[in-house]
């Protein structure tokens, strides 16, 4: 789960990373009036869940109130596009105002779990202000990584290792030290899966502060947070997505195809997505729709793949494990009672409990396509999306 | 001797009298497997389907010389589960539970760093040697003894793969879920390396997916060191970047995670790629006739 900016910031402050003093606003006289109580300049920034805000125009320098009252209004109801949205771009529902820092030096902190090692790494460069992607491509000797072993937790010795190694020093290494201290413990307090400073400043009158903040938290602890999933922001997710998780339907991503495809287990779901396309297809969606046995689960997975004007067919590809495939004929049967299915089904399935799948099937006398393997099923369903079958 | 789990393992079954667990259970018996115990806390000195059931892993063990144990637990549970199961010194746990934070897992494996106690999981389909042992949630009747190792992130996609090469009348030495999890007990390459080192292999089939490197520490131990064919297909070529697909693990973060750079450092490596999920049977097949295996 991802939020925004001003709550990632928010979050830092609560556990003694310095940030810049800021509010965040809905209107442009809110923004005027934060501008005016702050001090002027300010920096004027689009609320939305994508990076590259500044190159698309999201963040606006203002040297007076009313100049921070204009850049919100420029900002605010605008669709802003950048390269992590999506040519449809963001609605900007709230800027960030806050003080201007003037940066002597960026610099860039992050918390991730490498998966390899098992361990949380902290990162450190003194490369900040870009794309940490890029300074790992052209000068990975200006990433400084080191492992933190859970048993002890983040040491301030690390924290002086690392800050040296990106040239704090006196007070400021101190400081640093207190960050990343503070970093640490918001990553695993918190179950986040990143929490990223970048740029870390060093002002020009020596105060090191988080300039800019990503912070993104494990799904998989969210039941333990509530005041994290509080910070859920529905507006910035595909409202089909949003649909699909208020229905039990986790795992559902929305692509840009026209095959709705309905699979169990994650694998499987992208191995059906890249057969799809190997067969010259497009697929409309990522649905796993899980192992929980739950016929009303894969009725629901039909009302979110056929209220997706996109979809041309569905493929549903069933390999029964942990999950029951009679369930999940049962469940087909049911979606065509309930809802008005107008699109071509091919339906293929193996695995626990398939012959009374099949027999259910059968006995519906349901215009479903068949298709006996995974091959074979990519196919029709490409052929069907074409309305070639 | 099969890698793993053989006629001879002696399972403890955690979280055996809920829904999953009891149903799993029973499978696993007609399976063949010797399931000797179940625990669930308070549940104490009850029997489900003949099989005893202890309040805590020690009891387990100590009545029973249990030496391996597969868990149902609960996502938040499942951490102490696999604790309870590491500190009673099971040799292998195998945790089917989806859904454990990652930061649990980072406690959990460091804390088994150096015991000799081997977790496969979690959120994996557990492991199975076809005709003598299933510890975990797969349909059992696809699976057939044979010559082949197959190691997988994906549950789902054993099965596929397994299914393609049984019905071409090949069979598997074991099948092993590592599980779909960005924090995993046992990394694929260790996986490898056991079915490098077992007689009864003869190949292997690796199915990847987008996400983390676990591809390419597996392609550099079999640059150096593996002697027999890999047959590999990694899901997630047509994943879009940043999306987690279903999988914690299956993310595209940074260019090594895509399907491409896992394909490309595989085959380099040696390792025979296959695109389509539905040509794995079909390109085994191949490969073993072409070296003489079949």
């Amino acid at each position: 789960m991802k939020v925004h900016e001003f709550q990632a910031k928010q979050l830092l402050q609560e556990y003694g990373v310095p940030v810049p003093n800021g509010r965040v606003a809905q209107s442009p006289a809110e923004a005027e009036a934060i501008a005016r109580e702050l001090g002027v300049p300010v920096a004027v920034k689009a609320q939305i869940h994508a990076g590259g805000r500044g190159k698309a125009g999201g963040i606006r320098l203002a040297s007076s109130p009313e100049e921070a009252r204009d850049a919100a209004a420029q900002i605010l109801g605008r669709r802003l596009v950048t390269h992590q949205t999506g040519p449809e771009g963001r609605l900007v529902r709230s800027v960030l105002v806050e003080e201007a820092v003037r940066p002597a030096r960026e610099l860039y902190l992050a918390v991730v779990v490498e998966n390899a090692l098992g361990l949380p790494v902290m990162m450190a460069s003194d490369a900040g202000g870009v794309d940490i992607e890029e300074v790992a491509a052209a000068t990975p000797e200006r990433i400084h990584r080191l492992p933190v072993d859970p048993a002890i937790g983040f040491q301030p010795f690390m924290g002086r290792e690392l800050g040296l190694a990106i040239g704090l020093g006196g007070e400021l290494l101190r400081q640093g030290v207190q960050a990343m201290a503070g970093l640490y413990r918001l990553f695993v307090e918190k179950d986040c899966s990143l929490a990223e400073i970048n740029p870390l400043v060093v002002t020009e009158d020596g105060r090191l502060l988080a300039a800019d903040a990503k912070v993104n938290f494990d799904d998989n602890a969210l039941f333990r947070h509530p005041e994290v999933q509080a910070l859920r922001d529905p507006h910035e997710e595909d409202p089909l997505e949003v649909q699909a998780q208020q229905m039990g339907i986790n795992n559902y991503v929305r692509l840009t195809g026209n095959i709705g495809c309905v699979v169990n287990g994650a694998g499987l779901a992208m191995a059906t997505m890249d057969a799809i396309k190997l067969a010259g297809g497009d697929p409309a969606n990522f649905l796993d729709i899980g192992t929980v046995n739950n016929v009303e689960r894969v009725v629901n997975s039909f009302r979110i793949l056929t209220s997706d004007e996109q979809v041309r067919a569905i493929l549903i590809n069933i390999f029964g494990g942990m999950a029951r495939v009679d369930v999940i004929a049962e469940g087909v049967v049911r979606a065509f009672q309930e809802m008005d299915v107008r699109v071509p089904v091919v339906v293929r399935l193996a695995g626990t409990n398939v012959e009374a799948g099949e027999r259910i099937l059968a006995e519906s006398g349901l215009p479903v396509v068949r298709a006996k393997d995974l091959g074979e099923a990519a196919q029709k369903a490409v052929a069907a999306a074409r309305g070639e079958l | 001797m099969p890698i793993l789990v053989n006629r001879e393992t002696k399972v403890v079954v955690q979280g055996i009298t809920g829904r999953e667990g009891s149903f799993q259970t029973r499978r696993c018996i007609e399976y063949g497997t010797k399931v000797v115990a179940g625990v669930t806390p308070g549940r104490g000195g009850e029997e489900m389907d003949g099989v005893p059931v202890f309040d805590t892993v020690r009891q387990a063990v100590a009545s029973t010389g249990a030496d391996c144990s597969l868990i149902f637990v609960p996502a938040a549970a499942a951490a102490d589960a696999i604790l309870e199961a590491a500190y009673a010194e099971v040799p292998l746990i195998v945790c089917i539970t989806e859904g454990i934070p990652v930061v649990d897992m980072v406690r959990v494996k460091r804390y088994l760093r150096g015991s000799g106690i081997r977790l496969i999981g979690p959120n994996c389909p557990g492991v199975i040697t076809p005709g003598q042992c299933r510890v975990g949630i797969m349909p059992g009747d696809v699976f057939s003894p044979g010559p082949v190792g197959v190691i997988s992130r994906s549950g789902t996609l054993v099965y596929e793969a397994v299914a393609q090469l049984t019905s071409r009348g090949i069979g598997q030495s074991t099948c092993v879920g590592v599980g779909g999890d960005p924090v995993i007990g046992t990394a694929p390459v260790e996986v490898l390396r056991l079915f490098n080192e077992d007689p009864d292999t003869k190949a292997v089939v690796l199915i990847g997916e987008i996400g983390g490197t676990a591809e390419q520490e597996a392609a550099a131990y079999m640059a150096s060191e593996m002697t027999k064919p890999v047959i590999a297909f990694i899901a997630g070529a047509t994943a879009p970047p940043g999306r987690r697909m279903g999988h914690a693990g299956a993310i595209i973060v940074g260019e090594a995670a895509t399907a491409q750079a896992k394909k490309e450092a595989l085959a380099r490596a040696g390792a025979v790629i296959v695109d389509s999920p539905a040509d794995i049977g079909a390109a085994t097949e191949r490969v073993l006739r072409e070296r003489g295996l079949l």
